[in-house]
């Protein structure tokens, strides 16, 4: 970065701020009210989890990798079971695979909301915010009559799912989907017609589609951009196999694109949702699968709600992985964030930040950078011992403790 | 004396200070509570201005070493000072103000410019990055809105044949319907003094997810409980104003006329709640554009309507 | 923007809903000074143990992600008196101590209050 020129002025936003779910630094550079630079720093919410991970059993690691995101829960739970399944070579049966489709979709649907009353949150439009989120309840409300929670729903289990589906519960869920269909519709209406809300959100944050293919978005993200990268579509996983996914692309490559992708998938959730309850096949929900699980690697893409979720497992044999690697899809949309960002105006740095849908817990995994600056890749052991080196410089012994 | 204890009377106890002050608590509340309404949750409860006060005032003032302390301090005092001198010259029992002469319209102007060169210059001398870029943002707008808002109150004016606030109540209680050719200065009036206050949409020097508070970043304990307390009792002098010019329904009884400038009130602070809530933000040089491009010509057509009428009338 | 039926552009387009809305009852309640929010029937609170039939093989203990539950054998191993101790603020209400219990000692109920002023008081007696 140059030397700041004497009218810039360099404005940090977090990582405590209003506008930021959770904690990230964005070092802006404003000249006037012109984003000229933009500095993206996250990592605040970096957990160790992979490390974790490593030290625990399977059955333990299903609930660690289950809260990975409070959000999209439900995908890296699926991702981890479909993961030690295929290393177990099991077959899952049907009905839990369309019961794990419903929750799917029941997540696509919450998060999507979240999504839509946080970015009117973000423009000031707080009405908006109100009104999905208490839409939202509904769907929380059912996620916890199906479920046991209302997020971090255990669902998942190795082998299929822990709760079946009686009637009750089937003609609730239909009749929630009816009530939010119309209100879908109605946002639809609304943030195609409200021109306060458009002028905040039309050309603002935009990522054309080379872009997007160079800075590997995905998600939302890439199909705003005309991108068609929903794994649901093609690479189907599951019951997806047999249920039929309407690919949703848009031409606008920015934050209302997005808008209207994401209000569009909702619809079709809505869809997939009355599909699979009206097609749910008989059967036992779960088979059993073994504690050691047999040496291997294995890679699972699943579509969670804010775009492709990879999960690498790799296991030597015994009841603990070897290695457990999570590419949370938050993870590839932050590259494209400084081309979004620079040009745009001040007021319009929140909103990009959320277009991308960022969850920020998903995204602090420990990742190796190759860059021209001073840097070193250190491996566990290395770590440990400039840890303790530094602690004992500064006069506290830790090294006697044992992880 | 008698006189003097009168006039102290109604400088500091009603309808002046204090009236001003325990109806900008119960302005405060209806604006929270109907907003809270429209978005279909339940609200606060009617002491909640009142408690957040308190609070406020037990609350530690913190400055930054780098501002400059003296004016940090005195600025929520001036701007409580100028709405309450304001608030002197708007009929509210009855027809009268506590003191009126001919051109009070435009000294009432002149006092309600005043509260947003307040948060300018706090946020200026509070040296932080958030305040400058909120401050500056207070002036952008400040400019932008002056010119409609007080072509729209001038419109008026032209009809009555009077400058002053009482004098052209008085005019538009006899002629109720010439207060029907206002419509289109009643609408601009509204939204830039929409726009003064700093409510949506027209919140941007204050938003919250860009700039955290805009000007009064560095503001809190009592310092912040004041400038609160002005923010509300700008409110009450802009509906009063407003209700004064643009709504005309007078009888003769006093204390008729004292219940109808509260229904004024609220039914102006209703459509003020109205267009906060169903708007979003606009971005600053959307303002711009918009106070330019659509208010100034509507208010500067209603002026040469009313220039028409009264020469033919 | 050809998706939706009134393609009439302008702003303040929810105004009839927020009108409607006055005169609907509010959709939150007030916790605090009413009574606590009905919850679902099947969610997830706090486990309940048996000890009738607990054969202390802990695989409920070695299955907990957080290690929050401890199974205590107060007497020998032909005459076992058992007891389960969970700490409260380490568990996350996953339920699988539930699932890998081969003899079904265990159970969950829809009890989730149990916030308290004294971290010592987290420990609790199943």
């Amino acid at each position: 970065m140059s030397e700041v020129d004497k009218n810039q002025v360099i404005v940090p936003i977090g990582p405590q701020h209003p506008s930021l779910d959770e904690p990230g630094c964005f070092t802006i550079t404003l000249e006037g009210e012109k984003v000229v630079n933009a500095i993206i720093g996250v990592g605040y919410n970096h957990r160790g989890l992979e490390k974790a991970c490593e030290s625990r059993n399977y059955f333990q690691n299903l609930y660690i990798i289950e809260r990975v995101c409070g959000i999209c829960s439900h995908t890296h739970s699926t991702a981890f079971c479909r993961a030690v399944e295929e290393l177990t070579g099991v077959t899952v049966p049907a009905r839990a695979e369309y019961i794990r489709v419903v929750v799917a979709e029941l997540e696509r649907l919450h998060s999507h909301l979240l999504w839509l009353g946080t970015a009117c949150h973000e423009i000031g439009y707080d009405t908006m915010f109100m009104y999905t989120w208490r839409n939202r309840e509904k769907v929380l409300d059912i996620l916890a009559a199906v479920g046991g929670n209302r997020v971090n729903y255990g669902v998942n289990t190795f082998g299929g799912v822990r709760r079946d589906l009686d009637e009750a519960i089937v003609s609730a869920i239909l009749k929630t989907v009816d009530t939010l269909e119309d209100e879908i519709n109605h946002y639809l209406e609304i943030a195609t017609t409200e021109t306060t809300l458009m002028s905040r959100l039309v050309g603002v944050g935009r990522l054309s589609h080379e872009d997007a293919i160079k800075f590997g978005a995905v998600g939302p993200v890439a199909r705003a951009a005309g991108i068609m990268d929903d794994i649901r579509v093609i690479e189907p996983y599951g019951a997806y196999k047999e249920i039929p996914v309407k690919a949703i692309t848009d031409t606008r490559a920015d934050v209302y694109g997005r808008t209207v992708v994401r209000i569009l998938e909702m619809l079709e959730s809505l869809s997939i949702i009355r599909y699979c309850l009206k097609n749910l096949p008989a059967g036992v929900i779960a088979v059993k699968v073994p504690r050691r699980v047999p040496a291997g690697e294995v890679l699972i893409r699943v579509e969670a709600p804010r775009g492709e979720c990879i999960h690498y497992v790799r296991s030597n044999g015994t009841e603990m992985p070897d290695r457990v690697r999570v590419r949370a899809p938050s993870e590839a949309n932050w590259h494209g964030m400084k081309h979004m960002l620079e040009g745009g105006y001040l007021a319009d740095v929140p909103i990009t930040i959320a277009a991308i849908d960022p969850c920020y817990s998903c995204t602090d995994r420990a990742v190796a950078v190759h860059s021209e600056m001073d840097s070193k890749v250190m491996d566990w052991r290395e770590l440990r011992e400039y840890g303790n080196e530094w602690y004992k410089k500064h006069g506290v012994d830790v090294s006697a403790l044992v992880l | 004396m008698i006189e003097f204890l009168e006039i102290l009377f109604k400088i500091l106890i009603f309808p002046g200070l204090l009236f001003m002050l325990v109806y900008s608590f119960l302005l405060e509340y209806l604006d929270r509570k109907v907003y809270a309404l429209m978005q279909n949750r339940s609200g606060p409860r009617w002491y909640q201005p009142l408690a957040d006060f308190f609070k406020l005032l037990g609350k530690k003032v913190i400055i930054p070493a780098d501002a400059d302390e003296k004016m940090f301090r005195i600025m929520p005092v001036i701007s409580i000072a100028a709405v309450a001198s304001a608030f002197l010259y708007i009929p509210v029992f009855g027809m009268r103000s506590v003191y009126s002469f001919s051109g009070d319209l435009i000294v009432v102007l002149y006092f309600l410019a005043i509260p947003p060169l307040t948060l300018f210059l706090a946020g200026w001398y509070s040296r932080d990055v958030y305040a400058t870029l909120g401050a500056t943002r207070v002036l952008t707008q400040m400019f932008v809105y002056e010119v409609p808002l007080f072509i729209s109150l001038l419109a008026p004016t032209i009809l009555a044949g009077t400058w002053s606030i009482t004098g052209m109540a008085d005019f538009y209680a006899d002629h109720p319907l010439f207060a029907l050719i206002n419509i289109p200065a009643m609408f601009t009036a509204l939204i830039a003094f929409q726009c003064k206050l700093e409510r949506a949409p027209f919140d941007s020097p204050e938003a919250e997810t860009e700039v955290v508070s805009g000007p009064l970043v560095e503001y809190g304990g009592r310092l912040l409980a004041f400038f609160k307390i002005a923010t509300n009792c700008e409110l009450v002098l802009v509906v009063s104003l407003f209700a004064a010019i643009f709504l005309p329904f007078m009888s003769g009884n006093v204390w008729v006329d004292f219940l109808l400038y509260f229904i004024k009130t609220l039914a102006a602070l209703f459509l003020m709640i109205l267009m906060r809530a169903t708007m979003a933000r606009l971005e600053i040089s959307h303002i711009v554009s918009f106070c330019w491009k659509f208010l100034s010509p509507i208010a500067l057509a209603q002026v040469l309507i009313n220039i028409l009428i009264r020469g033919v009338l | 923007m050809g998706i939706t039926k009134s393609g009439k552009v302008g702003p303040g387009k929810i105004t009839l809903d927020a009108l409607r809305n006055l005169i609907r009852t509010p959709a939150t309640t007030s916790y605090v000074g009413e009574s606590a929010p009905k919850v679902e029937k099947n969610i997830r609170g706090r486990i309940q143990y048996n000890p009738a039939n607990c054969i202390n093989c802990r695989l409920c203990m070695r299955d907990c992600p957080t290690g929050a539950l401890t199974i205590i054998n107060d007497g020998t191993k032909e005459e076992r008196k058992m007891r389960a101790v969970l700490h409260v603020g380490h568990c996350i209400f996953c339920c699988q101590c539930v699932d890998s219990c081969m003899k079904k000692c265990l159970t969950y109920s829809q009890d989730i209050d149990f916030a308290k002023t004294n971290k010592d008081d987290l420990t609790v007696e199943l």
